[in-house]
């Protein structure tokens, strides 16, 4: 019974996020294929929580979903890309009936979920108290130089980014 | 010396001269944004970064003959580590000089180009130093992105601004197949630690379908990065459009770091799996040497010869990839000190010659430069003869090529077929390299050519102590293999093949 709730699970998201990572690239309007690769996004985190990796679950929803995606919007809504009216995504009566429908059905889902004891995989994370530990540790252990680098990285891409898009040109 | 990598100060010290590079690369970026822009502070910011690339080849001189060693960690403390530094420090010495000498001519004010270059400099000694393949993959990223941006560095130049935003595209593109493999390699040995991967990968496990597909990821990712044929679509362009003194950088260091990364790779982690991707890159070393010297010969362009010859030198590159045992990297080594210097000696008689505005760049400009520059003329042949291979005018060039083709015949598997390719190839190679020398010197000087520019002080050290370097180790090369030879890490000198090496063998 367990195995089978945990397939179905792991089918429905894995589903649902392909699914929405194909609607993100074959969308016209720019915010539109934004909110679908947010959904993606949710999907990923929801796998990475059946396996028990709830730390790297929440911070793919707070920094992929929540920040860079956030960002991504806003630079999509400035440059004043996202106005593509005429091809919105949810049309007719056919589009909105079927939203609202798989609108429920995860409502309903959520219900029953929220009486169903979820079962745990066994493995070395079981440790609520320490979910943080297996990520934090060989961060700032085994891979710090790595993590240093990255820091290394991020400043050159600054730097290529305010000097390529510098005003004007670069003559004396 | 002996660092324990484990402990952080201790992996500090192993990291000594890259943590030097970077901190004085932020402090010269704090330095270039401090003031308004102007030449003379670019200039200056220029001069700095030399030094700080003297410091850091200091100490890493000094770590070299301290003989220091490390345990088993995420970077390598050998001296193939070391050698590799020297010849990418060297090259952005040469390219931080001759950038200071274009800056002025070309009136272009770019402070911020010295602190990149400096930057992507930290990244190939990062790759040279990598036994992890995250660091692999860092290093790469942040040599590549500071290379991106440096093609766009003068905004006034849409062939630049192009040549960017294609390195930029295809590069990101290639980096997604080299991190693929990466996963991949991951998925199937459970480590990304090279060693560990060498361990697991054996003869039972290295048909697993996981494993090969993150092989021929891995070779396609790393072959972008090296421009060989079929993936060095990109470099003709981007070479051209890039600011000379760049693209002298990308030809000789970043081509260098890449190759120092793949060898490393490949003869540490995947020994156990040779057949499996011997007959690929084997081929890919075929028809990058032919593909890459037949191009070139239908070149006009100055820079964009010198880009297929680029991609040729990738080739011969890629049989010491092929050889993969510590015969091929003491090759490998030598060969890159020749075509670091030949190339960037080549590109700065470019810089010499060209007009503002990068302009007086075919080849046919350069007819009869032997009747109005003698001594540039003969410079540039002493290149072009070293890049082709040529005894003893073409000083080392000769020697590299020669030690590539022994390391090809005395492999474990002798690659006998590669060995004759690359010398045809090299005959071809002739036609374009000796071509050039002929307009030079046998070409009398058009009547509306422009003249000749006095030689700006960095360009003509370049230029001569270039020559100079490659015509007497062509004439005594002992210092130069025993060095190469000595600069083989640990887990490569284990490999079968290789020659007994002491320092009387040279003598």
């Amino acid at each position: 019974m367990n195995t089978l709730v945990y397939t179905f699970h792991f089918y429905l998201f894995g589903l649902i996020a392909i699914a929405s990572a194909l609607a993100f690239v074959t969308r016209k309007s720019p915010v539109a294929a934004a909110l679908w690769l947010v959904n993606t996004m949710f999907c990923l985190s929801a796998l990475f929580v059946m396996l028990d990796a709830q730390f790297i679950g929440a911070v793919q929803v707070l920094v992929y979903a929540g920040a860079i995606m956030v960002v991504f919007l806003f630079v999509v809504m400035l440059l004043n890309l996202g106005q593509a009216s005429d091809v919105t995504d949810i049309r007719g009566l056919g589009g909105r009936l079927t939203a609202g429908l798989v609108g429920l059905a995860m409502l309903a889902e959520l219900f029953a979920l929220s009486r169903l004891h979820f079962p745990r995989l066994v493995g070395a994370m079981s440790d609520h108290a320490n979910i943080v530990n297996p990520v934090s540790a060989p961060l700032f252990q085994e891979y710090l130089l790595p993590f240093e680098v990255t820091s290394v990285v991020l400043l050159v891409a600054v730097v290529g980014a305010v000097v390529l898009a510098k005003r004007g040109d670069n003559v004396s | 010396m002996y660092f324990d990598l484990s402990i952080p100060s201790q992996l500090a010290g192993a990291l000594l001269p890259d943590l030097i590079l970077v901190i004085g690369a932020m402090l010269l970026l704090l330095l270039s944004v401090w003031r308004k822009e102007s030449l003379g502070q670019a200039r200056l910011v220029g001069l700095l970064s030399i030094v700080l690339c003297l410091i850091t080849f200091a100490s890493v001189v000094w770590l070299w003959r301290a003989h220091a060693s490390a345990s088993a960690g995420i970077i390598a403390v050998d001296n193939f580590r070391w050698a590799t530094d020297c010849i990418v420090l060297a090259a952005t010495i040469i390219a931080a000089t001759l950038m200071i000498d274009y800056s002025e001519r070309e009136q272009l004010v770019s402070a911020e180009s010295y602190v990149l270059l400096l930057l992507a400099a930290s990244g190939m000694m990062l790759l040279a130093a990598s036994r992890d393949l995250i660091v692999v993959f860092l290093g790469i990223e942040l040599m590549s992105i500071a290379s991106y941006v440096l093609c766009g560095v003068d905004r006034r130049s849409s062939r630049g601004a192009e040549a960017a935003l294609k390195y930029f595209l295809l590069g990101a593109f290639s980096t997604g197949f080299l991190l693929y493999g990466i996963a991949l390699v991951y998925g199937a040995t459970g480590s990304t630690d090279i060693a560990t991967i060498g361990t697991a990968v054996t003869g039972e496990t290295f048909n697993n379908p996981l494993l090969l597909a993150g092989i021929g990821l891995l070779i396609v990712g790393f072959c972008f990065k090296v421009a060989a044929v079929p993936f060095h679509m990109w470099t003709p362009d981007v070479y051209e459009g890039a600011a000379t003194p760049i693209t002298a950088f990308m030809a000789a260091a970043v081509k260098a770091a890449a190759f120092a990364a793949f060898l490393r790779v490949w003869i540490e982690a995947f020994p156990g799996a040779t057949s499996a991707w011997i007959h690929p890159l084997q081929w890919l070393a075929v028809i990058t040497m032919i593909g890459g010297n037949v191009v070139a010969l239908q070149q006009k362009n100055m820079k964009r010869m010198l880009a297929y010859s680029s991609i040729a030198h990738a080739g011969y590159l890629l049989v010491t990839v092929v050889v993969a045992n510590s015969l091929g990297a003491s090759a490998f080594l030598f060969y890159l000190v020749a075509y670091t210097l030949a190339t960037m000696g080549a590109f700065a008689v470019v810089i010499a010659l060209d007009e503002p505005g990068e302009r007086n760049q075919e080849i046919a400009d350069y007819a009869g430069l032997w009747h109005v520059s003698p001594w540039l003329a003969s410079a540039m042949a002493v290149f072009m003869l070293a890049l082709l291979g040529f005894p003893i005018a073409g000083g080392m060039g000769f020697f590299a090529k020669w030690y590539v083709i022994d390391a090809a015949l005395h492999a474990p598997h002798p690659q006998t077929v590669l060995a004759v390719i690359l010398v045809i190839a090299s005959v071809i190679s002739a036609g374009y390299y000796l071509g050039v020398v002929l307009v030079m010197f046998m070409k009398p000087r058009a009547s509306d050519a422009v003249a000749v520019r006095p030689v700006q002080t960095g360009t003509f050290l370049v230029i001569y102590l270039s020559a100079f370097i490659l015509l007497l180790f062509g004439v005594l090369p002992n210092g130069f293999v025993t060095l190469a030879r000595d600069s083989v890490p640990i887990s490569m000198v284990n490999a079968p093949a290789g020659p007994p090496v002491t320092a009387a063998a040279s003598q």
